[in-house]
């Protein structure tokens, strides 16, 4: 039953007082074993299932695994797919699988359902298939199971596909198999003609055939992602490292070939093969990172898309895909759901339009008003009357604003590229010139000209250079990703090393996004009976109420007066007007009357994440100011400002106005870095400098920014600053030492004194150093 | 030096066997869920239920 080797527990097994038994967030004053009644719930269904064993394994990330209060919004039927017999399968994607034990979880919980056949889970792909005998309807109940769990699942859909389809991936891997083959084949056929002084020329002969018929198939078959990118560069008029790497070895092989076919006494098919294998090695690892990147965000994505019920002349309802409404169309919006589409409504709403706007506290809709895409239901379900189609309203325009910045950074080039921009060309150029030096001027044999032309393009073999900067890269990416930091562009970490400036939004970056109640000494009887009210509500303030006394039971009665508050019997929870005081100024106020005592307010505050000023004094000593750009009023956005120690600050910025302060401070010559987590700032992070989303951010926001940072919080973000600055001189340390021994080296193989035993050593060891420097990438 | 004759082609039969099986496992997708299986081999368990009741 024990975890061999397994030492590093997030959440304790022993659960302290402090955290909650079951997804291990810290438990707030007052609140015993449970942060909520969802863990709570979802503990007790652990134990009744006999699986507590999930408990001394689990490691995930405190707090992932809360189980949500709200229904289900999806009917998951059409999703599952009959095979025969009656057997029922569904594929899903599922967030909170973080570990192996939510995996066992997963799986023994849903293999315990009588019908259930089997239930596979991949902690990879986070994808769960799940067979069962009988009707299709069961999904809802299978997935509602996990959500009880705190495993929030949608169907997989092709956007997951394509993150995990790597056919690439694949490809690359096989190539890397197939050239480790090579080289460690040819290098004992090597190292055995090398040692064995006293080997015949004809013994000799035969090795070197031996080495040519394994290696020209492997360079062929190996090399293939090389020559491929490279053709792929030479058409499109560039330079390119690969076409270096191509040129390389593809004249090696064939120097060697001639070398073998004349009997001569040296052949470099182990260096060939060695090199392709090494290159290939550093694609696969750097490959799987972003991978992981890609594949988190297609996750969001996924648990996001969903299908929109649009209400038919009939009377009945059906469940289509958002992009298949047109403007005109009725579409039941049900309590908890996203918007999809613009429209409006006969009845008032009350809508959290943080995603959108940046506000922090939903906002009552009248009868008729505009009701924008991306807000999420926060009262009761309505009936909504589309003004746009998918393409047309304000969640595609916010897109192209997006894909106009995105273009904007796509002109920024690697510094590998830029390396091999001076670097190809003058290599090959000096290749040809020792060609034709020897043949032309010196009058040597062909042969013997194109041996030397030959030994330049090998020593100089872009070994140090093509390693140089991509052995960094996975080194840096791989620590970061450790850390919690996933890098989602290749030149991210370059960028981000000479950012000098950083913008940041409030709500849900700089803030947990979500309102906690201030103590002014209420009442704690008061609070009690208000939180039992509040139980009824899915409004966020309401929310933050019940999560203040977690032990009230819920209310009788309890019914909710749309925009207004709720209801049960004569006590009233809501706006400060609902129960007869003058409205309050912030939003951030709930009202309670019990009765006819007197009415009492909760106030509440979006809390600062605790290191929000620490990471906002480490971001300022690395030379990057930060300065607050929000959506919301001046007044928070002043004192969170304060509170953070931020001298610079706007208040009331729309997504329009966050992306024209960005380029203003572009056009100012100023690299920014945009930390941002709403649809509202998704245009900005695209048109910053370099650009990073926590990790609760929407789904438009991951996908604009360049880093995600997985774990709550933005102490990660000094940190990784210097990561990517480290990497950055390791990198040029890297191309200076590759260059200087080239400029060393390329004299020795003009002259033609380099004999290709010298060369192989030469290029190894400096191959060795390169990837050696690019280890001290990966420290802090 | 005779041995070589068979200590090479041996050597370069067995390469080729892990070749294969390298290949055979990649097209089986044996590399999709590394993390899983790494944690899924120290669950010792039987499971619960591989055929219907």
């Amino acid at each position: 039953m024990s975890l061999v080797g397994r030492t590093r527990p997030v959440v304790p097994n022993a659960i302290s007082a402090a955290a909650c038994a079951h997804c291990g967030a810290r438990l707030a004053p007052g609140q015993v074993r449970f942060c909520c009644s969802g863990c709570e719930g979802a503990h007790g269904l652990v134990a009744g299932l006999g699986l507590d064993a999930f408990y001394r394994r689990q490691e995930t990330e405190a707090g992932t695994l809360r189980p949500e209060t709200a229904a289900l919004a999806l009917d998951l039927a059409p999703f599952v797919a009959a095979e025969r017999d009656g057997v029922q399968r569904l594929d899903l994607v599922v967030s909170g699988l973080t570990c192996g034990a939510c995996v066992w979880l997963v799986e023994q919980a849903l293999a315990l359902e009588a019908d259930v056949l089997s239930a596979r889970a991949s902690l990879a792909t986070r994808r769960l298939s799940v067979t069962w005998r009988g009707d299709a309807g069961r999904a809802n109940d299978l997935v509602r199971l996990l959500a009880r769990l705190g495993f929030r699942a949608a169907p997989w859909s092709p956007a997951c596909l394509r993150a995990t389809e790597d056919a690439e991936g694949r490809a690359l891997a096989r190539a890397l198999g197939i050239a480790g083959f090579g080289a460690m084949n040819i290098m004992l056929i090597s190292v055995a003609v090398w040692v064995g002084g006293d080997m015949g020329p004809s013994l000799r002969h035969g090795l070197h055939w031996l080495a040519a018929m394994i290696g020209l198939p492997v360079v062929l078959v190996a090399g293939m992602p090389f020559y491929a990118s490279a053709w792929a560069a030479l058409r499109a008029g560039r330079p390119s490292m690969d076409m270096a790497v191509s040129l390389g070895v593809l004249a090696t092989a064939a120097m060697s070939l001639s070398e073998t076919i004349r009997n001569g006494p040296y052949t470099w098919f182990d260096g060939a093969t060695m090199l392709l294998a090494l290159l290939l090695a550093g694609r696969v690892f750097d490959r799987a990172a972003r991978r992981r990147a890609r594949q988190s965000v297609a996750e969001l994505l996924a648990l996001q898309e969903g299908l929109v019920t649009r209400l038919l002349a009939n009377g009945r309802s059906e469940a289509v895909p958002a992009e298949a409404i047109a403007a005109g169309d009725r579409v039941l919006v049900a309590a908890g759901e996203r918007l999809r589409l613009d429209g409006s409504s006969k009845a008032a709403t009350l809508l959290d339009a943080a995603a959108t706007t940046g506000e922090s506290v939903p906002r009552a809709f009248a009868a008729g008003d505009a009701l924008p895409a991306g807000a999420v239901n926060m009262g009761a379900a309505f009936t909504m009357v589309v003004s746009a189609a998918a393409k047309d309203g304000s969640l595609a325009a916010m897109a192209r604003l997006l894909e106009r910045a995105e273009q904007a950074k796509g002109r920024f080039v690697a510094i590998a590229d830029r390396a091999s921009r001076l670097y190809v060309p003058v290599v090959h150029a000096v290749a040809a010139a020792t060609f034709a030096l020897w043949w032309g001027v010196l009058d040597a044999p062909w042969q013997v000209a194109l041996v030397n032309a030959v030994c330049v393009l090998l020593i100089t073999c872009p070994c140090a250079l093509a390693l140089a900067v991509p052995a960094v890269q996975v080194v840096a990416v791989g620590a970061l990703f450790r850390r919690g930091v996933l890098v989602t562009s290749a030149t991210a970490l370059e960028r981000l090393a000479t950012a000098d400036h950083a913008v940041l939004d409030k709500t849900g970056t700089l803030t947990e996004g979500r309102p906690v109640l201030l103590p002014e000494g209420q009442d704690d009887a008061v609070l009690a009976r208000a939180a039992g009210l509040a139980r009824a509500s899915r409004h966020p303030l309401a929310q933050s109420l019940a999560r203040a006394c977690p032990d009230a039971p819920l209310a009788e009665g309890v019914h909710e007066v749309a925009g207004q508050g709720l209801e049960a019997g004569d006590a009233r929870l809501g706006s400060p007007g609902f129960v007869g005081l003058p409205p309050s100024s912030d939003g951030m106020t709930l009202a309670f009357r019990d009765g006819d005592r007197a009415p009492v307010l909760f106030r509440f505050a979006d809390r600062m994440r605790d290191d929000a000023p620490a990471a906002v004094a480490s971001l300022a000593a690395l030379g990057l100011p930060a300065e607050l750009l929000s959506g919301d009023g001046e007044g928070a956005v002043a004192a969170l400002a304060w509170q953070a120690g931020i001298a610079e600050w706007r208040a009331g910025a729309d997504p329009v106005a966050k992306q024209a302060r960005i380029a203003a401070l572009m056009a100012q010559g100023r690299h920014p870095l945009m930390v941002g987590d709403g649809i509202n700032d998704a245009a900005a992070l695209a048109a910053a400098h370099v650009s990073a989303s926590p990790a609760g951010a929407t789904d438009l926001a991951q996908t604009a920014a360049d880093l995600v940072l997985q774990r709550d919080g933005l102490a990660m973000l000094p940190a990784t600053v210097r990561i990517a600055r480290r990497a950055q001189a390791v990198a040029r340390q890297n191309i200076g030492f590759s260059v200087g021994y080239n400029v060393l080296a390329v004299p020795l193989a003009v002259a033609g004194v380099v004999t290709p035993l010298v060369a192989a050593v030469v290029m190894a060891s400096s191959s060795i150093i390169v990837v050696l420097n690019a280890l001290r990438a990966g420290k802090d | 030096m005779d041995i070589l004759v068979y200590l090479i082609p041996v050597s370069l039969v067995l390469g080729l066997l892990g070749l294969v099986g390298f290949l055979w496992a990649l097209r089986s997708r044996q590399y999709e869920d590394l993390e899983g299986a790494a944690a899924r081999i120290l669950f010792d368990d039987d499971p619960r239920k591989e055929t219907p009741k």
